[in-house]
């Protein structure tokens, strides 16, 4: 059971971290007019498309004694990064990247380009009109990047294997629980806990796809 | 409050879709009261409005309101689309459809405590006829009440000046008359200037007391309604006024002392029309309207009109109360006949006929 709290620890982190860092990027993605941002676009979409290990094997490579990350981690909490909880983060938060941008940049994007001049005109700065029309109109984008970002992080194995290695409490996930239950034949076990998994998993995407269907969308459809 | 006028200088290059890119530069002085902007679509209308709204920016310009200064490019000056206190109704109306009617209204007015608030809805909703919507949302209303709302919303803050972007074009005309004179009630006390933009003819008759007509980024006339569509200088501007004869000729001879000038069209068909900037030999475009031309089953005699073409029928087409008949005098023209005129002058394809023409029913257009 402290595989499954775990990880729905780091996914609840994860989608959270995600919707902050997510929600301004995708911002500027959907609204900048600058040729090169296919760039950004292909970083973001990048970890759909490597394998885990790859992005693992980097993210190690970061937050190790020498690297970059390790060093500054090092630095300031007097011991490394690798092998530890918020590690674990830093590196899940770079793998479920684009499940938490798609879904807001394509929201964004789906909004009338006159409802936010129409905000302009009225007299609404820049930040009110993201908070008075923007945010409330791509509310369903929102609940679909926190629910995939979640969901996501959840299942992943190989970066969660790469970087936080399989420490009882602290990095062992239930994706890797699973996979040692398996190992040592305990396979009663196993199933038990990859049916919670099925379970949470079907439910989340559920809400997703409900969401996106408009089945119970918090606005009537125009 | 002196009534403001608003003004606007604005130059800017425009990369319209399908089209080579052209230039906006035009000039305008809206005085208080309405004033319609008129030309076919893709003029450059909507991008002056834009700019004038400051939700373009262009490339040269010097946009004001009575002696406030919205955007001036040599002072510097571009005020935010939020710091300008316009109001901008635009063609798809944009209200917000996660709030209801009155929280849209109520939009604009986030400055004001909620109770003043309350009383601006309240009483811009009852001038604008929408006061039983306020609970409503957006999807759950019609058309017209739509509009409605939407101009209520801009308005309830006060605005300088109110530009309108085809606002009302697929109401029908009842509808239409009853918003603006709404409007027109409400802009009685104010006195603001109004900007309505539109490429429909049909609006001009029953909204305007000033047009200023524009084609490819420019103004080719301004004035009455009348003044604008009897006159149109260009192609484009005639056809959308109704113009269906639009005719290439040649100038054969200047008649100065006159006032007039002989225009040969197509191969063989000679007619005079009002003196031009031309000279003997240059290519220049007729336009008549098809509803000016006489048709006559022997030659008349004794008329004012000076042009008197013989030719043929080439086909009558029946179109409602209309019967459109197309005449070949050496060059092909399009009547507007009365199916009553029709039988009674015994219409038909293949039939000798007389056309007659009044000299200052020819107008010049530029391409």
């Amino acid at each position: 059971m402290g595989a499954l709290l775990l990880s729905l620890r780091l996914g609840l982190c994860v989608s959270a971290i995600l919707l902050v860092i997510g929600m301004p990027i995708a911002y500027w993605l959907a609204f900048s007019r600058w040729r090169g941002k296919f760039l950004l676009e292909s970083i973001v979409a990048l970890p759909l498309v490597l394998p885990p290990t790859v992005l693992g094997f980097y993210a190690l490579l970061a937050m190790g004694p020498h690297g970059p990350l390790g060093k500054f981690w090092l630095q300031i909490f007097g011991h490394g990064l690798a092998f530890t909880f918020p590690g674990l983060i830093i590196a899940s938060v770079v793998y479920s990247f684009p499940f938490a941008v798609q879904p807001l940049l394509v929201s964004f994007e789906h909004i009338d380009r006159r409802l936010l001049d129409a905000s302009r005109v009225l007299g609404a700065g820049r930040w009110r009109t993201l908070f008075r029309v923007i945010l409330p109109l791509s509310l369903p984008g929102i609940i679909t990047a926190a629910v995939l970002s979640f969901a996501h992080t959840l299942g992943e194995f190989g970066v969660v294997l790469m970087v936080g290695g399989n420490i009882e409490g602290i990095t062992r996930t239930v994706s890797i629980d699973i996979y040692d239950h398996v190992q040592s034949f305990e396979y009663a076990e196993a199933g038990r806990v990859s049916l919670i998994l099925l379970f949470i998993s079907f439910s989340v995407l559920a809400l997703v796809y409900g969401l996106n269907r408009r089945a119970w969308s918090p606005w009537p459809s125009r | 409050m002196n009534p403001a006028i608003l003004s606007a200088r604005i130059r800017k290059k425009l990369h319209a879709a399908g089209s080579s890119p052209f230039q906006l530069d035009v000039s305008l002085e809206i005085s208080p009261g309405i004033s319609i902007l008129f030309g076919p679509s893709g003029a450059g209308k909507s991008t002056a409005l834009d700019c004038i709204a400051g939700l373009l920016t262009p490339d040269r310009a010097h946009i004001a309101i009575g002696d406030l200064v919205l955007h001036d490019t040599e002072q510097n000056i571009n005020l935010l689309p939020e710091q300008r206190r316009l109001a901008y109704v635009f063609q798809s109306l944009a209200l917000f459809p996660h709030l209801t009617v009155g929280e849209n209204i109520a939009y604009g007015l986030a400055a004001l405590p909620h109770d003043e608030c309350h009383q601006c809805v309240k009483e811009i909703a009852s001038d604008f006829h929408v006061e039983e919507l306020l609970n409503r949302k957006p999807a759950d209303i019609s058309g017209g009440e739509k509009q409605r709302v939407a101009l209520a919303r801009s308005l309830v803050t006060q605005p300088r000046a109110l530009l309108l972007d085809e606002p009302l074009t697929n109401l029908d005309a009842q509808l239409k008359t009853s918003i603006m004179n709404d409007l027109r009630d409400w802009n009685r006390a104010r006195n603001i200037p109004v900007l309505y933009v539109t490429h429909s003819r049909d609006e001009l008759d029953t909204l305007g007391e000033h047009v200023v007509a524009m084609d490819h980024g420019r103004i080719t006339s301004e004035g009455l309604p009348r003044d604008v569509l009897d006159a149109p200088r260009s192609t484009r501007l005639a056809q959308s006024a109704g113009f269906e004869n639009i005719m290439l000729g040649v100038v054969t001879e200047l008649r100065e002392a006159d006032g007039i000038m002989r225009v040969q069209l197509g191969l063989a068909c000679n007619i005079e029309v009002p003196l031009g900037h031309s000279a003997v030999g240059d290519h220049v475009r007729v336009a008549i309207r098809a509803g000016d031309i006489l048709l006559a089953s022997e030659k008349p005699r004794g008329l004012s009109a000076q042009n008197l073409l013989e030719g043929r029928i080439v086909s009558l087409e029946q179109r409602g109360p209309l019967v459109i008949a197309r005449v070949n005098c050496g060059a092909l023209f399009t009547v507007h006949v009365t199916p009553r005129a029709t039988r009674s002058l015994e219409l038909a394809a293949g039939k000798p006929i007389w056309l007659v023409l009044k000299t200052y029913s020819c107008h010049l257009v530029n391409d």
